[in-house]
Parts: structure tokens; sequence; C-alpha cells
């Protein structure tokens, strides 16, 4: 990145001079992303809509992308920037493995990704958010963790579960609520695909399972054995038996009242 | 003030092209050969630190024999002008032709400018290629120019000896474990026509390898991979069979870390990064 600033500027994100601009840009943007931890790992999810003010401007885009082997990273705010911004992160922690021989610690990912979005901030400003969430494994630690961002740059790390983008506050509710520290894989990713449902139930912007067109979130998980998506046979099958659930209750599990 | 003397350009290129050949000349020789399944990179190297050989992009991979420093310096210009073609276009559009074109450029204009010191470095970049028919080798001697090669070559110390050696026995559809014996074969022959014996923790391998499922070919062979293909005896030995020990650089991933850029892309290919 260092370099590419050297070389090519204008292909950096946020490098770019805007006209001074009267009301918003329309733009699609991405939705809701939901992450949670478990011994041995984390999981990542995204739902598969982007919406463009009030309308639906794509079903099936993918909002999550591995970073590297052990990482990945689910972007909401708008997509093209966000697109973009994963595609030079990629590059960077690939460049760096190749040029270094070893690999970046995830705190030194998280952190370098936290310094793409704060330079996004004159675009944010102007309506252009880019809010990543930021997942791995870490080899060091031997544990899955997960940083939040706001668009400043800010990062967080998140115990236990995080969400982004506008579902997040119905599906952070969601994982409250049904969050336990000694979770297996499977159960965790039943809780993220549980969580977007609850997004997507309560939040216009984020999609559902769509069983018509056959549009499943997009399921992640990250081990020691490093970065896994799950393909669209193991994601339906998690949608659908949480789908035949809700036909019977429509709210979903119930927590204990006390 | 005196006078410089007059030099002849023949006679100033002739030494220049000595003193580079000298330097290279006095470094151990490496060689690469093309396999069933890929390409093969073996070389002699006391070093685990300082590698002969590395991973450039997706399908290239580079050797160099020669002085450390100007190669490494070679070898970071190489990573930087691919990732940043691969970011500019797309991952496909990166080609050892046109990595090992601006490297002649570079060592081209290095070995004629008076001002500095020719480098005493020989380069081969090579990228495998879907089938064996694309599979790609080109030499970069310390002048610039550009040789293509098929089959397998040598570049370093004993280079010419070597290829003589390679290109009477090397064929097409090798094994691994074969195209490993005959290369390091070929390394322990001594100029002077004797043979010694090199050990295995002495040899750098690295293969570009057309079977992984990864997008990104390169891989170091390592520890007890390495042992196993040594043994093996010429035979048939997998590629991808689980190493035990595995190269720190990472180049290894699970699934691929990089296919998924190309589906940034078009947005909708949702079973692309799964084998």
């Amino acid at each position: 990145m260092d370099f590419l600033s050297d070389h090519s500027p204008e292909m950096l994100p946020g490098n770019r001079n805007l006209p001074p601009l009267h009301g918003a840009i329309e733009a699609p943007h991405g939705t809701t992303i939901v992450a949670a931890t478990f011994p041995g790992g984390v999981v990542l999810a995204g739902d598969r809509r982007a919406t463009m003010g009030n309308m639906i401007a794509q079903r099936d885009i993918e909002k999550v992308f591995p970073a590297d082997e052990y990482s990945a990273v689910g972007i909401a705010g708008t997509a093209g920037l966000a697109v973009e911004m994963v595609k030079l992160f990629q590059l960077e922690l690939e460049h760096f493995e190749k040029v270094e021989g070893a690999q970046l610690s995830l705190e030194g990912k998280a952190n370098r990704l936290s310094t793409m979005i704060r330079s996004n901030l004159a675009m944010a400003m102007q309506g252009l958010a880019v809010v990543p969430l930021f997942a791995g494994f870490d080899v060091d630690r031997g544990k899955g963790r997960i940083f939040s961002y706001d668009v400043t740059g800010g990062r967080s790390e998140e115990h236990g579960y995080a969400a982004t983008g506008s579902g997040s506050i119905f599906a952070r509710g969601s994982m409250k609520k049904l969050y336990r520290e000694d979770l297996t894989e499977q159960q965790a990713l039943t809780l993220v695909v549980q969580a977007l449902y609850d997004a997507a139930d309560d939040d216009s912007a984020t999609g559902g399972p769509d069983v018509a067109r056959r549009i499943y979130p997009i399921v992640t998980v990250i081990t020691d054995e490093g970065f896994r998506k799950l393909v669209e046979a193991e994601s339906s099958e998690i949608a659908r038996s949480i789908l035949e659930r809700r036909l019977e209750q429509p709210d979903g599990p119930r927590a204990a009242l006390l | 003030m005196s006078t410089p003397f007059y030099v002849s350009p023949q006679q100033a290129m002739a030494d220049r092209a000595e003193y580079a050949r000298k330097g290279i000349a006095r470094g151990r020789s490496l060689v690469v050969l093309q396999y069933a399944d890929g390409i093969v990179f073996v070389g002699e190297n006391p070093s685990r630190a300082l590698h002969k050989f590395s991973e450039i992009y997706d399908r290239i991979g580079f050797a160099a024999a020669g002085k450390y420093n100007e190669y490494e310096n070679l070898r970071i210009g190489g990573v930087r002008y691919a990732d940043l073609r691969g970011y500019t276009y797309d991952r496909d559009d990166v080609t050892a032709r046109g990595l090992a074109n601006v490297y002649a450029q570079t060592l081209g204009t290095i070995f004629s400018s008076a001002a500095e010191k020719p480098y005493e470095v020989e380069l081969v970049v090579a990228e495998v290629g879907v089938e064996p028919e694309g599979d790609q080798i080109y030499r970069l001697p310390h002048d610039g120019s550009i040789v293509d090669e098929h089959g397998s070559v040598a570049v370093g110390g004993n280079a010419e000896q070597i290829s003589t050696f390679l290109d009477q026995r090397h064929r097409d559809g090798m094994t691994l474990a074969e195209a490993l014996k005959l290369a390091v074969q070929a390394l322990s022959r001594d100029p002077n026509g004797s043979e010694r014996e090199i050990p295995a923790e002495r040899l750098e391998v690295a293969v570009l390898d057309r079977t992984r499922p990864q997008q990104r070919k390169f891989k170091r062979i390592v520890g007890r991979q390495l042992a196993r293909l040594l043994e093996a005896d010429g035979g048939s030995a997998p590629t991808d069979a689980p190493s035990d020990i595995e190269d720190d650089e990472g180049a290894d991933s699970p699934t691929s870390t990089t296919d998924v850029t190309k589906s940034t892309d078009s947005g909708g290919d949702v079973e692309s990064s799964e084998e």
C-alpha cells in the first residue's frame, strides 16, 4: 500500500477529490454482518441484500470475504467502496506475506484495516461510509477474535459476538439472548443465521433467506485449519431448519425469563 | 589534469560481462525442471532464512543465483510489479512474460550504465500453465537478455555442465520424485567430474504445482515431505500429500484466499471458493 500510494496514489480508496455535494448520493449499500466466537474459532456471516434508498439494488450480493488464510472481513456500508477496500486489504496482506516471508499478526491486520477505514473518512462524511467487521483466528493465542469498527476507523475488540450494518441492532439483540460461551461450531453457525433472520424480520434493508430463488446467507467459519466458506448445501440446510421452526414459532427460540 | 585512457566500448562491455559472470560463478548452482504436474525448483542452500526461490504471484515463481542483496532487490520489485498489475487489472493479467520483460529492462539498464556496477545475478522466471504445454520458463542472464527455456534450466556456478547433464536425461512427463532425483544428481556433480553427497537439509526445494486447488500454486517442500520424495526412488509420489511441516510463508492455505478476489468483481459466484 505504501508503494501504491507513492506509485499510483489515485488508486487508493479515499484519495479522490469530490465535487461539493448537495443531498446524498444514491449508491448500493450493504446491510447486516454478524459474527460470533466459539471455542476453537469464529464464524462470520452476512445477508445477501444490497439496497439503494428504499429499493433493493441486488438480491445476491456477497459481503463476506476471506482476507487471508486465517481471517475474513464482512462489509456493511457503500458496497462499491467496501469491495474495493477489501480487495486492497487482501492484496496488502498477501503482499506483506510474500515480501516478508511471514504473515502479519491478527492485531496487525486489524490495525491496518483501521487505517484504511480512517482514510475513507471524507467520503463517510458525505454519506458513503464503510463499516466492516473483521474476524480471524489468532494463531498465537489459539482462539477466534472479532474486531468491530466505526466510520472514523476506531477499532474495538468484541467478546463473544458482534454485528454491524443497518440490521445490527436486531441481530445483536437476538444473539444477546441466544449466545453462550460453550457453543459448538455447528451451534455457532445456527446462531448467526438466527441473528440474520431476526435482523431481516425487523429491518427492511436486510434480506432473509430466499427459498424461492435459493439465495441463502453467506456463512464462513475460521478455525486453526483456516478459512472455510459453507457451500450452498450447508448454508441452505441451516436456513431451512430455522425456517421450519419459525413456521411454528415466528419469533424464534425463546430465552428463559429468569 | 590527466586524460583518462581510452577504452573501447567492446572492451568495456566484455570487462563488465566478465565481472558479472565471475560473481555469479561464485554462487552455487540451482536448477529448474518441468515435471508432469508443474515446475520444480531445486538448489543447494545452506541457509534457511535466505531463500533462492520465491513466490511472485499465483502461477509465477522466481529463482536466482548470484549476490543475495541484488536478487532480493529484484525479487521485491517483481512482487510489487505483479501485485500492482493484478490489483489494477485482474489476477489473470499477470504473466511471466511481462515480468521477464521488466527484469530484462532493469538488468539491461544496470548492465550498460557506466555509473553502476553490473548486477552479479542470473534469474529464472517460471510460470506454470493449466496444461504442461502452457508452462513457461525464462532465463535472464546478467546482461538483460531473455532466454526462453524448455524442460530444464540451470543457472549459477557450474551451470553449463549441469545443463548438458540435464538436457541428456530430462524428459517430459516425469513425476516430481523423478525430477527431484535428477536435479539432485545434477547438482551433486563437481566441475572436476567427481560426485558429492548433498544432504536433504542443505537442499532448498519449491514447486509450482498446477494440481493445487488453491489459486496460489507456489509451495515450498520441506522437512519430512522432502525426505519422503527423495526416498521415493523415482516412483509416483503425490505432490500435495499432507506435509507435517509446512512452510512458514503460509502459501499453503486450506482454501484459496485469493480466488475470491475474482468473485468480488462478479459479486454473484457463490461456490467459486470451495473445492
